[in-house]
């Protein structure tokens, strides 16, 4: 199974992100920002960092890169593709989720083990963890409070679209403690959390974070 | 604005005009030259200097560049060197930065390095590009930047101004180093009074390459490009320069920009990606980063250091502001660029690559064999020098130094005979004063503002005793680095006090498994033109050279940075010490917190009465007198084999290093981050030959506390034994969780609840 992690100028978690493929039993395979080609990969992360420097607003940049056209469109017809913090931004940038992640409540970044429960295990990128699942991932953002109009975080709740939740502490200042989103048919994840960062216990947290990237490769399986 | 427009040629200073019109009036002195100086640089030239030589020597012959006052004492690190030092050495000092051979065909170069001056002007920005300038040179010498650290010194946490430039410092370090994509480590925050009106930022970094790929400063090969990438040139950081502008131009030139430069961390990760694509395929010859001096550096060290000359030309420098004179192009310190020297057969490939990366690159010189450096700006020669005169031979200053009188006294008012706790009550209360006090406090409001995960190596960060980053994937090889400096020890006497920051600061990578491999140091002090401070900088400098000798770990690279000072107040003597260690299996590191309850906890090596300059007497008594604790490297090298030997063989699961704070403290810090910061408990009992007080609250040097399984105790003891090395059995830990306690027999127990919210209360109550 392959999955495409996209490398814009200034991404930084892409090397995570392709080890955590790795991890879970996949092939990573890097694409480039500027290329109009998925090289034929089943799958896609955009992974955290600060592309184009969170110059602008942070994903509004990236939004608007080559590749990006193509990761539309084939989110359109079902691709999974799962956004991690600037990759989530990216994500909302491009509309492919509702929402916007603005400057943590605090005003300063943030780097901690954070707590989660996993409330919708029926994504593309959740199908490995139990229903209600508490995992403990990274969380390090300094725009990452998710915001919405009331309407908007009705819908996403009353249609099940919350993925996570922040557990114990709210990091950011997320309405609704809200973790991550989904789109309405689940293949496309926004996460502002960091599971590449929870694939081996020797260098993070523990080894919560590897379900998000085993849930795609099973997904792809199935 | 355009990048054509040319400044009113016929005030050009060329060295035609200079050799025409040899008696016009200089701003030397406002560019901080000495007259004997300027005397100097006209006898080299053979007639005075262009403005554009003098803005160049200036800056060069700066105490910053140039070393003037240190360098005499500095030599000692490489005459007392043993090739037992050399043997893993494969650069030395005088480069960017020092390179080792780790083994397994890696290499690693780091380095740390000051930027305190602007960041008390600036705090956010100088902070960030002292982040910035040290990744850079760490770039520069053909390696991957893996990790950064920043020893920080403030005033009293309670400050006025301590509010303004700490939050700054703070964001600066992680805007810049986490946009870069650089895990933070580790490092140090250390508040005393001496720092109030200038605190010290130190950045580390360490970088990792293969052996082959390691690249040097110099511009070799007559007909080879010098190529210039990165930002553009902007009027950022030209500081005094401007009296030479406004000097040669008439009409009223632009606004003076801040002479502290403006950080770019996007500009500088697009820097490393394309530099590392750039040495991947094998295009330079040679390569140097512009930081302080900005292109004057850049051209004459690249110069000096290859085989023949170099001619630039001055015009083709893309500029973000089209009115800059030609000295203040010179002088500008604009961050995020790089030099670097190509064969022409390279050129294209290499401009491909910067296009890729949308990173601007422009040839702006050539290496030729006329041992000259020329700068032409329009077609006029405006610069002709040696370039070794600007870069390597400048002036060297014997400064008088001589030992105060008021050191006898401040020796003399011991901390000993102060009022201290007894009873258990007494002795609860003191630990946890010192706990929650500004230097022994946890540090995590700090530290959270750094990104310590990314790019998936990280395996010990802070609060561990030290660092430790995996270099590769599948053998496990790792390295760790830690920071140190007590500058109260250095203050009573900096021999000794240089001496324990490098025993600590090899302990605390020994601590972890690792074993040491080199250092390099940020040495912080006063005015040089104090005999007083500067016989601190004398001792210090020769107590670090001894001391390298004795633990057999070179000195590869540095930085001195003098003047730092409140009026006539100098800063506590700051000697920060950077030891680097090699570990050949990262999963075999030992974390500083307790693992399990059922564990036997030694106390290694001897404790005695040694509290002048401890933190107990700063903290309770606001003390600073006697002797520092007694340093001895031969038994803190048992200490580090013992640590490391124990380490691989699986003896130990956790060791903490005892330092500030004494016994107690690190007993703290050991329950605290016990099992993944949940809490492991622990009983301990004093030895019977000493106050409870002493041992709880002494610094004695060449101690740490560790956590044997019991399954491996007699195979531990035997080692220690065989060595003939100190080592009691003071507790077992105990209990898991808040409730747990620390218990003291006979004398106190207190809950890690109540440590926990005393410990972690601190810099969050003042920041709120």
């Amino acid at each position: 199974m392959k999955v495409g992690v996209v490398t814009f100028p200034g991404s930084l978690d892409d090397v995570d992100a392709r080890r955590a493929v790795t991890v879970a039993g996949g092939e990573p395979v890097p694409l480039w920002h500027g290329d109009h080609d998925l090289r034929g990969v089943d799958a896609v992360v955009l992974p955290g960092g600060f592309s184009y420097g969170d110059y602008l607003r942070c994903g509004a940049i990236s939004r608007f890169s080559p590749v990006m056209t193509e990761v539309v469109a084939a989110a359109g017809t079902g691709l999974p593709v799962l956004g991690i913090c600037n990759g989530f931004q990216i994500l909302c940038e491009s509309h492919l989720l509702p929402g916007a992640l603005i400057r943590n409540d605090h005003q300063k970044f943030v780097c901690r083990d954070q707590r989660l429960r996993i409330e919708n295990n029926r994504t593309a990128w959740t199908s490995a963890y139990d229903a209600d699942a508490e995992v403990t991932v990274v969380l390090k953002n300094g725009e990452g409070s998710y915001v919405a109009d009331e309407d908007t975080l009705d819908r996403l709740e009353g249609e099940g679209r919350v993925v996570a939740r922040y557990l114990d502490v709210n990091p950011n200042g997320s309405l609704r403690d809200i973790a991550g989103i989904t789109n309405e048919r689940g293949n496309v994840v926004g996460l502002m959390p960091h599971p590449e960062h929870a694939v081996e216990d020797l260098t993070g947290p523990g080894t919560d974070g590897l379900g998000f990237f085993t849930s795609v490769l099973r997904s792809l399986v199935g | 604005m355009t990048d054509t427009a040319q400044p009113t040629q016929s005030h050009l200073d060329t060295v035609d005009v200079a050799t025409s019109n040899p008696d016009r009036e200089q701003p030397w002195a406002d560019l901080g030259l000495k007259s004997d100086e300027y005397a100097e640089i006209r006898e080299i030239l053979g007639r005075r200097p262009t403005s554009s030589e003098l803005a160049m020597y200036s800056v060069m012959w700066s105490e910053h560049c140039s070393y003037k006052s240190s360098k005499v004492h500095l030599r000692q690190f490489g005459e007392k060197m043993t090739d037992e030092m050399r043997a893993h050495l494969m650069v030395g000092i005088g480069e960017n930065a020092g390179v080792v051979d780790i083994g397994d065909g890696y290499a690693v170069t780091f380095k740390v390095e000051s930027h305190n001056h602007p960041s008390y002007v600036e705090p956010y920005q100088g902070a960030a590009t002292g982040v910035g300038g040290i990744v850079r040179d760490i770039l520069a010498m053909g390696a991957r930047p893996v990790a950064v650290m920043d020893p920080l010194r403030f005033g009293p946490l309670d400050a006025p101004d301590t509010h303004r430039v700490l939050p700054g410092i703070v964001a600066g370090v992680g805007g810049y180093g986490n946009c870069l994509g650089l895990p933070n480590i580790g490092g140090e925050a250390v508040f005393d009074p001496t720092y109030a009106g200038n605190p010290l930022v130190n950045a580390l970094c360490v970088g990792v390459m293969r052996h082959e790929q390691l690249h040097l400063a110099k511009a070799s090969g007559a007909g080879n490009q010098v190529i210039l990438y990165g930002a553009r040139t902007g009027g950022d950081g030209i500081g005094g320069v401007s009296v030479l502008a406004s000097e040669t131009f008439d009409e009223t030139g632009p606004a003076k920009r801040p002479s502290v430069q403006v950080g770019d961390p996007f500009m500088e990760k697009l820097l490393i990606e394309c530099t590392l694509e750039i040495f991947a395929e094998d295009l330079v010859v040679g390569i140097q980063d512009l930081g302080g001096a900005g292109l004057s550096c850049a051209t004459s060290e690249l110069a000096s250091a290859g085989d023949g000359g170099m001619h630039v030309w001055l015009d083709r420098v893309p500029l973000r502001d089209s009115s800059l004179a030609p000295e203040e192009i010179l002088m500008s310190e604009s961050q995020e660029r790089m030099m670097a020297v190509v064969e022409p057969a390279n050129v294209e490939r290499f401009l491909a690559i910067c296009e890729k990366w949308d990173v601007d690159a422009t040839v702006v010189g050539e290496v030729n064999d006329s041992g000259r450096l020329t700068i032409e700006w329009h077609g006029q020669t405006v610069v002709d020098v040696p370039p070794r005169s600007v870069a390597h031979d400048g002036p060297t200053y014997q400064r008088p130094f001589a030992r105060p009188d008021e050191q006898d006294t401040l020796q003399a008012d011991v901390a000993e005979t102060l009022d201290r706790p007894k009873t258990g009550d007494e002795l609860k209360a003191t630990l946890l004063q010192l706990v929650g006090s500004p230097n022994l406090c946890d540090k995590s409001w700090i530290t959270d503002q750094y990104d310590r995960y990314v790019q998936g190596n990280t395996v010990l960060a802070q609060p561990e005793d030290s660092g430790m980053v995996r270099v590769d994937e599948s053998s496990n090889l790792g390295v760790a680095v830690s920071t140190d400096c007590n500058g109260r020890f250095a203050r009573l006497d900096p021999y000794t006090g240089a001496q324990l920051a490098l025993a600590e600061s090899f302990r605390n990578v020994a601590t972890t498994g690792a074993r040491p491999l080199a250092v390099s140091d940020c040495l912080n002090f006063g005015s040089p033109e104090d005999p007083a401070v500067m016989w601190q900088f004398a001792e210090a400098a020769r107590g670090l050279a001894d001391g390298c000798q004795a633990l057999g770990i070179p000195v590869t690279g540095g930085n001195v940075s003098l003047y730092n000072q409140t009026g006539e107040t100098a800063i506590l003597p700051t000697p920060v010490v950077a030891v680097l260690g090699v570990i050949d299996d990262v999963t075999r590191r030992t974390p500083a917190g307790f693992v399990a309850p059922g564990q036997q906890i030694y106390l290694l090596g001897a404790t005695r009465e040694e509290l002048s300059g401890s933190e107990w007497a700063h903290v309770v008594h606001g003390h600073l007198g006697g002797l520092p604790p007694r340093v001895d490297l031969a038994a803190e090298k048992a200490l580090g084999d013992i640590l490391v030997n124990a380490s691989r063989d699986g003896l130990i699961d956790a060791a903490h290093d005892v330092s500030d704070g004494g016994l107690a403290q690190a007993l703290v810090e050991a329950c605290l981050l016990g099992a993944r910061k949940q809490g492991i408990g622990a009983r301990v009992w004093l030895p019977d030959d000493l106050e409870p007080f002493v041992a709880l609250f002494s610094e004695s040097a060449g101690r740490a506390i560790v956590a044997v399984p019991r399954s491996e105790e007699v195979r531990f003891t035997d080692m220690c034994t065989a060595r003939g090395f100190a080592h009691a059995r003071i507790g077992v830990t105990d209990g898991e969780g808040d409730d747990a306690v620390l218990d003291v027999q006979d004398q106190f127990s207190v809950t890690l609840g109540e440590l926990r919210a005393t410990w972690s209360a601190t810099l969050p109550a003042a920041f709120a």
